[in-house]
């Protein structure tokens, strides 16, 4: 099953007229996603792809009103100086589920919108994510690429993955497909120091997902994400087995310097990945040296768990 | 002059067509027409730039327009 | 991105924190006018370094006549902290401290909110503190959205036992630095120490500013107005030439990403992506004995140009013979885009891409039209059945040959 979006979702592009936008929305809806508007101020009246492009979110949102749509989800695709006001504005006409793509957001536009994000009642996943897939029912964002690419990286199945890397997410994913284990849902939550949601708070979600039966994810220095999940893992006596990834074990020699992502500055003994892959194994997660690895470590865990 | 990878070949037919000419000039992300007074202009620099989109394919009437990939 | 002392100083200064009498002088010559200046009385010379650890490395010192000064001042200008270059000398008069009190104000990326760290106990590793005296340090979060109140600040300052006038003093100096963070897009605003001196008042004695470099072109303004050039990357290290070239072949347009270029001694180019591939790329690639001649991410789906420019770019530097083009499997980025960015780089660059690129391993996103391109160039490629981490042991292995 999927968790935060399913193949009803209607969904909407934010800068839809965009280079990578345009890319998205074609893929999106090849693999079967209800793009059912696209916003670009000043371009009203156009389409792409057959999408109907609206000059704003509340003109998207009514024009499918009154065709009985309720639009509850958007991909904001928009260049960093507008993505605040473009979450934002979805937030004011009652979207849910907002997956912000654009990178290079300084964190407190986001840490802005998130707060507003948690008045509304809403979920932002990134910013500086590919977004969410599950498996043959619905992807939104540019998780997967292009719909042939997709399918052949993504399986149904019982594996979720949360990743910080978008790249990484497919990398997985492929990876466990190839080896025979399909996924339930798929979040690249993005690798900003501040994103709209965390490892910890997709937990409930796959937890409460009947068809999820283990978790991967990718790690990597900086932050105390990792350690906010082991915190939930063992306060809440997560059924799921988890498997993680670590990245980056370089950086300990490196303190101080930035490679990957904004969230990657190592800033104290927390988050080096030593002191990480500590935290996690001492809650029970596995952790990964190689990618490959990931596949035999989850079976080796479903299996101790089923004994 | 072709790009490295990518050609595209703009009929003589519509080339002069300002109409067209805009259009294209619009609707391609990356930029490869320019529309000018006396038609379309083929920017050399971005032709391998070009995404494949095909968006420009439908701005002129069918077979006006051609993208030719030069690695085949 | 990193501010030195007397630049923190200067922002401080415009939102009317207080500060001590203060001279910064560009070479030794000078501490002697400077040390008249702040009107002859006992001085501490402070080196002007993007690190911590300056007085264990000795370029913190006192002097209390013109000409120590200039000796202090001459003794501090070589130093290295942390392979930090010392730019230049703070000369501030020495005050009579009666109690150091820390604060700071961070992101916390749980909360997703910002902190502000306040200690009566400052001076001193405050995670040691926490740790010890956890009564003595108070973390208090604050909204992004609801308007700043100055009780706000009053309560972290309360929290940690403080009370009487101390009270009414320190807040409204919390109370600013909280609206400094915020008005500048900063991710760290540290005064440590906050200094109570002996006559009652409370001065700022040290400082420590990073803002955001993703909100550097918001702030262009006071980066002009304290002469920060768009060239300083305010990295741990300062930024090498080639670095430099690689933050200009990123900045060349705005689509997608071929860049945070960090320059390694080794011979093995890597054009690797993206931001999480790159960190597991690059620890493949040592794992195999490689030797990375830079770290680089490519991500985003950068157009043709960048990814070409990247290319030249690693190719120019000396030693370098071959470069491995790696990622995961690509979702937005182009494998197509990508291959031509790489292929042309190498023929601008007057090299044959069959013979330059040890290996090619981007499966993904359009790889169909990818692999067509890397066939008819006669480049080594690997689709997604080969992992990252074997591809990099092929890189290293060609190189070996």
């Amino acid at each position: 099953m999927s968790i935060l979006l399913s193949r009803d979702t209607q969904i909407i592009v934010q800068g839809i007229t965009g280079r990578e936008a345009i890319n998205l929305t074609r893929e999106n809806l090849a693999y079967g996603a209800k793009i059912v508007g696209g916003v670009t101020p000043g371009r009203a009246g156009r389409d792409i792809y057959g999408v109907p492009v609206y000059d704003t979110v509340r003109q998207a949102v009514s024009a499918n009103a009154e065709k009985g749509i309720r639009v509850t989800g958007s991909i904001v695709s928009v260049p960093p100086n507008f993505t605040q006001d473009a979450i934002f504005e979805a937030l004011d006409s009652g979207i849910e589920l907002i997956v912000v793509v654009t990178e290079n957001v300084p964190r407190k536009q986001v840490a802005q919108a998130v707060e507003y994000a948690g008045m509304k009642g809403a979920r932002i996943i990134g910013p500086n994510c590919l977004g969410i897939i599950s498996p043959d029912e619905c992807k939104m964002g540019g998780v997967g690429g292009p719909a042939a690419n997709t399918k052949q990286a993504y399986k149904k199945g019982t594996i979720g993955v949360m990743s910080r890397s978008g790249g990484m997410t497919t990398e997985i994913a492929s990876t466990l497909t190839a080896a025979g284990l399909g996924q339930s849902t798929c979040v690249s939550i993005g690798g900003d120091a501040i994103v709209g949601t965390t490892y910890a708070e997709l937990m409930p979600f796959f937890e409460a997902d009947p068809e999820t039966e283990a978790i991967a994810i990718y790690s990597e220095p900086g932050g105390r994400m990792e350690a906010e999940l082991a915190e939930w893992v063992t306060t809440h006596r997560s059924r799921l087995p988890i498997v993680a990834f670590m990245a980056g074990r370089f950086m300990d020699e490196m303190k101080g310097m930035r490679f990957g992502h904004a969230g990657t500055i190592v800033e104290g003994k927390e988050d080096t990945t030593a002191e990480k892959i500590k935290r996690m194994e001492a809650a029970c997660i596995s952790v990964a040296e190689r990618i490959e690895e990931i596949p035999a470590l989850i079976r080796k865990r479903l299996a101790e768990r089923k004994r | 002059m072709p790009g490295t990878f990518i050609d595209v070949r703009v009929d003589a037919s519509v080339a002069r067509d300002p109409e067209i000419a805009k259009k294209l000039e619009e609707i391609c992300p990356v930029s490869i027409f320019a529309a000018e007074p006396s038609g379309v202009r083929i920017v050399e620099e971005n032709l391998d730039e070009c995404v494949l989109c095909d968006l420009c394919l439908p701005a002129a009437p069918a077979g006006k327009i051609q993208i030719v990939k030069l690695y085949e | 991105m990193r501010f030195y002392e007397y630049e923190a100083k200067a922002l401080f200064r415009r939102h009317g924190l207080p500060l001590g009498k203060s001279q910064l002088i560009e070479g030794p010559e000078q501490a002697r006018t400077a040390f008249s200046a702040l009107g002859g009385g006992p001085v501490v010379l402070k080196s002007q370094v993007l690190s911590g650890g300056r007085m264990k490395a000795g370029a913190v010192r006192f002097a209390d006549d013109a000409a120590a000064a200039e000796a202090a001042a001459a003794a501090i200008f070589p130093i290295r902290v942390n392979d930090q270059a010392c730019r230049s000398i703070l000369v501030e008069e020495k005050t009579q401290v009666e109690k150091e009190y820390f604060v700071a104000i961070t992101w916390d990326g749980r909360a997703k909110r910002p902190v502000c760290v306040f200690s009566d106990m400052g001076g001193i590793d405050i995670e040691e503190v926490a740790l010890s005296h956890p009564e003595h340090v108070s973390k208090t979060h604050f909204s992004t959205i609801v308007p700043l109140m100055p009780h706000v600040a009053k309560q972290a300052v309360a929290a940690t036992g403080v009370t009487g006038s101390d009270l009414n003093k320190l807040a409204p100096i919390v109370f600013e630095l909280m609206k400094i963070f915020l008005a500048y897009d900063l991710t760290l605003a540290e005064i440590n120490p906050l200094a109570k001196l002996a006559d009652g008042r409370f001065i700022v004695l040290d400082g420590h500013i990073d803002l955001e470099a993703e909100a550097r072109g918001q702030h262009k303004k006071l980066l002009a107005d304290l002469g920060i050039g768009d060239d300083e990357t305010r990295q741990a290290r300062p930024p090498t030439a080639f670095e430099l070239a690689g933050v200009r072949v990123n900045s060349a347009d705005h689509r997608g990403v071929a860049g945070n270029v960090v320059e390694f001694d080794g011979n093995l180019g890597l054009v690797i992506g993206a931001g999480g591939g790159s960190l597991t790329l690059f620890d493949a690639v040592r794992k195999h004995g490689g030797q990375p001649a830079n770290y680089c991410e490519i991500g985003g789906n950068p157009s043709m140009s960048k990814a070409k420019e990247l290319t030249k770019l690693i190719l120019s530097k000396p030693g370098v013979e071959k470069i491995a083009v790696m990622m995961n499997v690509v979702s937005n980025t182009r494998v197509d885009i990508v291959a031509r960015g790489v292929i042309k780089g190498c023929l601008e660059a007057g090299k044959d891409p069959a013979e330059t690129i040890a290996i090619f391993r981007i499966p993904g996103a359009w790889e169909e039209e990818g692999f067509k391109i890397l066939k008819k160039y006669g480049v080594d490629f690997c689709d997604r059945s080969v992992s990252m981490y074997d591809a990099a042991g092929r890189a290293v292995a060609k190189l070996r040959k």
